[in-house]
């Protein structure tokens, strides 16, 4: 998800392309603004015909730093009520969600569609069902979450009893991203409320359809006095960013993780960082070719045309099985888009014009275009390029530099396939990791060679709708992790509570300090009951 | 530097500290030094800051035995991969969470438990089995000496370095490369430790201080009295003289009870460190000039210093500070704005103690409150309605030595935590595996898509069997769909 970045950052003069880019912004759902200052740059709305008669009157309201105050400060008032706080609260904030999905689906899948071109299938299929079943866990399980869980204690502090309380972090915000507009954006939400906690989201600006469908539906949901969304782009952000959060989650590429936690650190607020990387998928000669062909097919054109940070990035094969692979991806791509997939429904587009552009531009790198075997065709003002299948790209190109997020995919040959491990390691940790094949050995070395967020063997996207599974990256690709109770646990603060009675003190750990005194000591830290008894006794 | 940053992230790479065995074999390493040392460890730290022994061993030589004994114990199980629960539809899968190291890690380390707070957090990275740089702090000059000089002695140079410097260290190692910083010290430090961080998308632990404050109760019974009076003189004076980041900085009373407090308290300070509390042995030294003149301005602040109604006499040469009470300064004064870190304690009257809680919700969270309270009502309200890295109920700063409770901050006192398993935890990272085999596969994941398919997945995902029975048999009547293009 790098490239997010260098959209979301483009410098405010140039002018933006596409719709939707320009600086509406929903603010409390009661006015909109349609310019933007930021840095003394001003740049006009081009967002619908709608608005364009306002933005002839140029107004000149700008969501600055006060407004970002003015805002924290009415969350943090609700959050100091302690309303947030309550189980009912909660359970009724995640209720209105599921309540939201249910009756608003028809309008999700039309936003997801206008933005992405998704198909309605695969919209339900990971973004609202995956949305419901994290909504359903939590509302299942939220009081056992919530429950202070019991720890025992050991002899240095007898006699008492512990305990660990989760409690909310306070005010957050959640800073999502365009390619699963809607599930990345309502996941961290529901940890966020799940934990009690206060919110505001900034939806992405790339996704202009599901981000205003999210600002109306959530202010219609949900409790405003907690739950705010503001819209906008880079300047909205930055300026959310200048303000003090007690967490902010942030979903996207890893350059702009790096400016996040570097305005977290002003205020000392953790973060939660969910980046991308180029997720390798390393592929035995041993296996059933079309089970294969069809889950990397999944994790890759069926997954929001490759547009996924934990869709497949490149495949490794061996020399010899790599012909058989491609020839089995190409037929399973026959039967699930068609003869022409240019043509086929079930694919979703490429985002916008700026991520179109860089992905010709990997393709048509010199030292890249004579290498592609399957696909290739491209269509600009429908936004779409066929599923692309490249063989031996070099390494040092930028198709294997760069994460591709995009519908096409290299598969790198070696000779044998132990040197798919350095070949990994040598790149910085992805996300996820896959592979397949039947060799349980060759798995276990797998496990433990590779390091990424998380692995999946035999298939591919799997392991983020496992629920009890964290969710999270690790080096470039993250830090943090959320999905189900570790949802919960990324929005709350573990408080270690410790109970003492005033009775059972002994005299040993009170000054003036004595010889005798220290063997006491030791013998308590040392845990041993019997050492304890003799010390207190003199006899050692 | 770089030179030996990169010779250690090869050593990682070769995969030697992932062992369990070379766990063990550092962690015995690290036993055997506070064994064989714990003279040269008792006079440095005497040295440094005045400690005695006894205090010395209880606040950092013992406390790592005990957390050296507990990952003796723990470790097996904590490196052990756990299986995770699975719906019934994910057929013949299962899922995993390996911890795995996160790699090559720094730890930098302050002065005031120059040994416990450099070697609890290795403990940990080793433990995790990562790769190693420990950055002791220059203001506690000898026992950084000993841990450069001393403590590779006892560990594998190749993949555990210590090395030593002062600021200007610091910034050169922030500047390279980690795979996780951990750092105790100051929120100012913290802040920049964190952004040098944000460069190299590392993950910080901050162990952070704050104004932890305690709150004392109208007790009746005289041996509680007495009990909660002499764990806050204890913890307030007996651990480095207040140099904690989980001492007492400051006491919450109520008006009324406020005299009978510090009647108490002045007894005990007599009874626990004598007449002459300098000769004690029992109260440690300011760690340096610069400390104890920010104490001395403190004290001697004009809005400050009539406050003072017990100590206050101060001793340049030997860097000592009596213990100090005193009732009611202003509030905007630096005494109760900044942390004190000192033998110091200034006593806040209320009118009812719980007012201690608005008091406390209005100032930055801080790393731990303690409450001395028989009543159940406010203890409880004390949980919920403050907020603070821990509570801890009629004692104080024991925590620490408890294992199982997670230790470390929030908001302005930290981010993270540590001690025993969360230790562990802090240096690994989670990696989940979720294994398929090639068998069993359902059709209807994969385009083309249909609204027969959407049918299936939404009844799958809802795991509701019986209704994807249905939908299979063509029993199920298909909901209306919608349709887009």
């Amino acid at each position: 998800m790098k490239i997010v970045s260098a959209a979301l950052f483009k410098d405010c003069t140039t002018s933006i392309v596409g719709v939707g880019l320009g600086g509406i912004i929903t603010y409390r759902h009661t006015y909109k603004f349609n310019q933007v200052r930021f840095s003394g740059s001003v740049r006009s709305s081009c967002y619908c015909c709608a608005t364009l008669s306002s933005t002839m009157e140029k107004a000149k309201q700008t969501f600055d730093v006060d407004n970002a105050a003015v805002l924290v400060n009415e969350l943090r008032k609700t959050f100091s009520s302690g309303k947030t706080k309550s189980y009912e609260w909660r359970m009724s904030q995640l209720e209105c969600i599921s309540k939201m999905i249910d009756e608003k689906e028809k309008e999700i899948i039309d936003a997801l569609h206008e933005d992405l071109s998704k198909p309605e299938l695969e919209a339900f299929l990971s973004e609202i069902s995956m949305t419901k079943s994290s909504c359903k866990l939590a509302l299942k399980e939220l009081k056992r979450w919530m429950m202070p869980k019991k720890v025992e204690t050991s002899m240095a502090t007898y006699p008492s009893s512990a305990e660990i309380v989760s409690e909310p972090l306070g005010v957050v915000l959640v800073i999502s991203t365009w390619n699963f507009p809607f599930l990345l954006s309502l996941d961290p939400v529901i940890g966020a409320i799940a934990a009690g906690n206060a919110v505001v989201l900034k939806p992405s600006e790339i996704a202009p359809a599901t981000s205003s469908l999210l600002a109306r539906l959530l202010g219609e949901y949900m409790d405003k006095s907690a739950i705010r969304v503001v819209e906008g782009a880079i300047a909205e952000t930055s300026t959310l960013l200048e303000v003090k959060w007690d967490k902010i989650f942030f979903t996207g590429g890893a350059r702009v993780g790096r400016i996040v936690m570097a305005a977290a650190a002003k205020h000392l607020t953790p973060v939660t960082l969910e980046l991308g990387g180029k997720c390798p998928a390393v592929v035995d000669s041993n296996v059933d070719l079309e089970v294969t062909a069809r889950r990397i097919i999944a994790g890759k054109w069926a997954c929001n045309n490759g547009q996924a940070c934990i869709g497949v990035d490149y495949i490794i094969a061996t020399k010899e099985f790599a012909p058989k692979l491609i020839d089995a991806l190409r037929s399973v791509l026959e039967e699930f888009f068609g003869k022409d997939p240019m043509e086929s429904k079930d694919r979703s587009r490429i985002v916008d014009s700026f991520h179109y552009k860089r992905l010709i531009n990997l393709l048509d790198e010199d030292k890249v275009s004579d290498k592609v075997v399957v696909g290739g065709q491209r269509n600009e003002s429908q936004l779409q390029i066929a599923p692309t299948i490249l063989l031996d790209v070099p390494e040092d190109s930028l198709i294997m530099q760069e994460e591709i997020f995009g519908p096409l995919l290299p598969i790198i040959t070696v000779e044998k396939l132990e040197d798919s491990f350095d070949m990994i390691n040598r790149k910085p940790k992805a996300l996820a990791a896959y592979l397949f094949s039947d060799d349980e050995q060759f798995k276990t070395k797998f496990v433990q060679n590779i390091s990424a967020g998380g692995i999946a063997i035999n298939d591919t996207v799997l392991q983020l709708t496992v629920l009890s599974l964290p969710f999270g990256g690790v080096g470039e690709s993250g830090m943090g992790s959320y999905h189900g109770e570790f949802s919960f646990d990324a929005f709350s603060h573990k408080k270690a509570v410790l109970y003492r009675s005033f009775a059972g003190d002994s005299p040993t750990r009170y000054p003036p300090y004595t010889p005798a005194k220290e063997k006491q000591m030791k013998a308590l830290l040392s845990g041993n009951l019997l050492n304890i008894i003799l010390a207190l006794l003199g006899l050692i | 530097m770089e030179k030996e940053v990169m010779a250690l992230r090869e050593c990682y790479r070769s995969g030697k500290t992932k062992q369990m065995s070379w766990r063990r074999s550092q962690l015995r390493g690290l036993r055997d030094f506070l064994k064989e040392k714990e003279v040269e460890i008792f006079r440095a730290l005497n040295q440094d800051l005045g400690k005695h022994y006894v205090e010395a061993f209880r606040d950092e030589v013992g406390i790592l035995n005990k957390s050296l004994n507990f990952v003796f114990k723990e470790l097996k199980t904590w490196m052990s991969t756990t299986e995770a629960k699975l719906p019934i539809i994910a057929l013949n899968s299962s899922a995993q969470l390996v911890p795995e190291p996160l790699g090559l890690v720094l730890v930098i380390s302050t002065w005031n438990f120059p040994l416990a707070l450099s070697l609890e957090p290795l403990i940990g990275a080793i433990a995790a089995g990562n790769a190693v740089v420990l950055k002791p702090s220059e203001l506690a000059p000898a026992c950084s000496s000993l841990l450069v000089n001393s403590l590779p002695n006892y560990l594998d140079n190749e993949a555990i370095k210590v090395i030593e410097g002062g600021p200007a260290v610091g910034e050169q190692l922030l500047q390279q490369k980690w795979d996780k910083i951990f750092f105790t010290g100051s929120p100012r430090v913290g802040r920049i430790v964190m952004s040098a961080a944000a460069k190299h998308l590392t993950p910080v632990t901050l162990e952070l201080g704050g104004k932890c404050p305690a709150v004392l109760d109208s007790l009746s019974r005289s041996w509680d009295k007495e009990a909660s009076v002499k764990r806050i003189i204890w913890a307030k004076y007996g651990s480095c003289a207040g140099q904690a980041c989980i001492s007492v900085d400051y006491l919450l009373v109520e008006k009324a009870f406020s005299s009978t407090a510090v009647e108490l308290m002045k007894v005990m300070i007599k009874k626990v460190f004598g007449d002459n509390p300098k000769e004690s042995q029992s109260v440690a030294r300011i760690i340096n000039k610069h400390h104890f003149l920010r104490l001395k301005n403190l004290l001697t602040d004009e809005m400050v210093k009539d406050s003072i109604i017990y100590g206050g006499s101060m001793d340049e040469d030997s860097l000592f500070v009596e213990p100090t009470i005193l009732l009611d300064p202003p509030l905007h004064s630096k005494i109760m704005t900044e942390e004190i870190f000192g033998p110091v304690i200034p006593i806040i009257t209320l009118d009812k103690i719980e007012d201690s809680i608005d008091f406390i919700n209005s100032r930055p969270k801080p790393l731990a409150i303690y409450a001395f309270t028989n009543n159940e009502v406010f203890k409880e309200r004390m949980i919920s309605e403050t907020s603070s890295g821990s509570v801890v109920f009629n004692d104080a700063i024991v925590q620490f030595a408890a294992d199982t409770l997670p230790f470390g901050g929030i908001g302005e006192s930290g981010i993270g935590k540590y001690h025993g398993k969360f230790s562990f935890d802090t240096f690994s990272h989670y990696k989940s595996i979720a294994r398929r085999n090639l068998y069993t596969d359902f059709w209807f994941r994969f385009p083309p898509w249909t609204n027969y398919k959407l049918e299936l997945l939404e009844t799958a995902f809802n795991y509701d069997y019986f209704g994807m029975l249905l939908v299979l048999l063509g029993l199920k009547r298909s909901r209306k769909r919608f349709h887009i293009n």
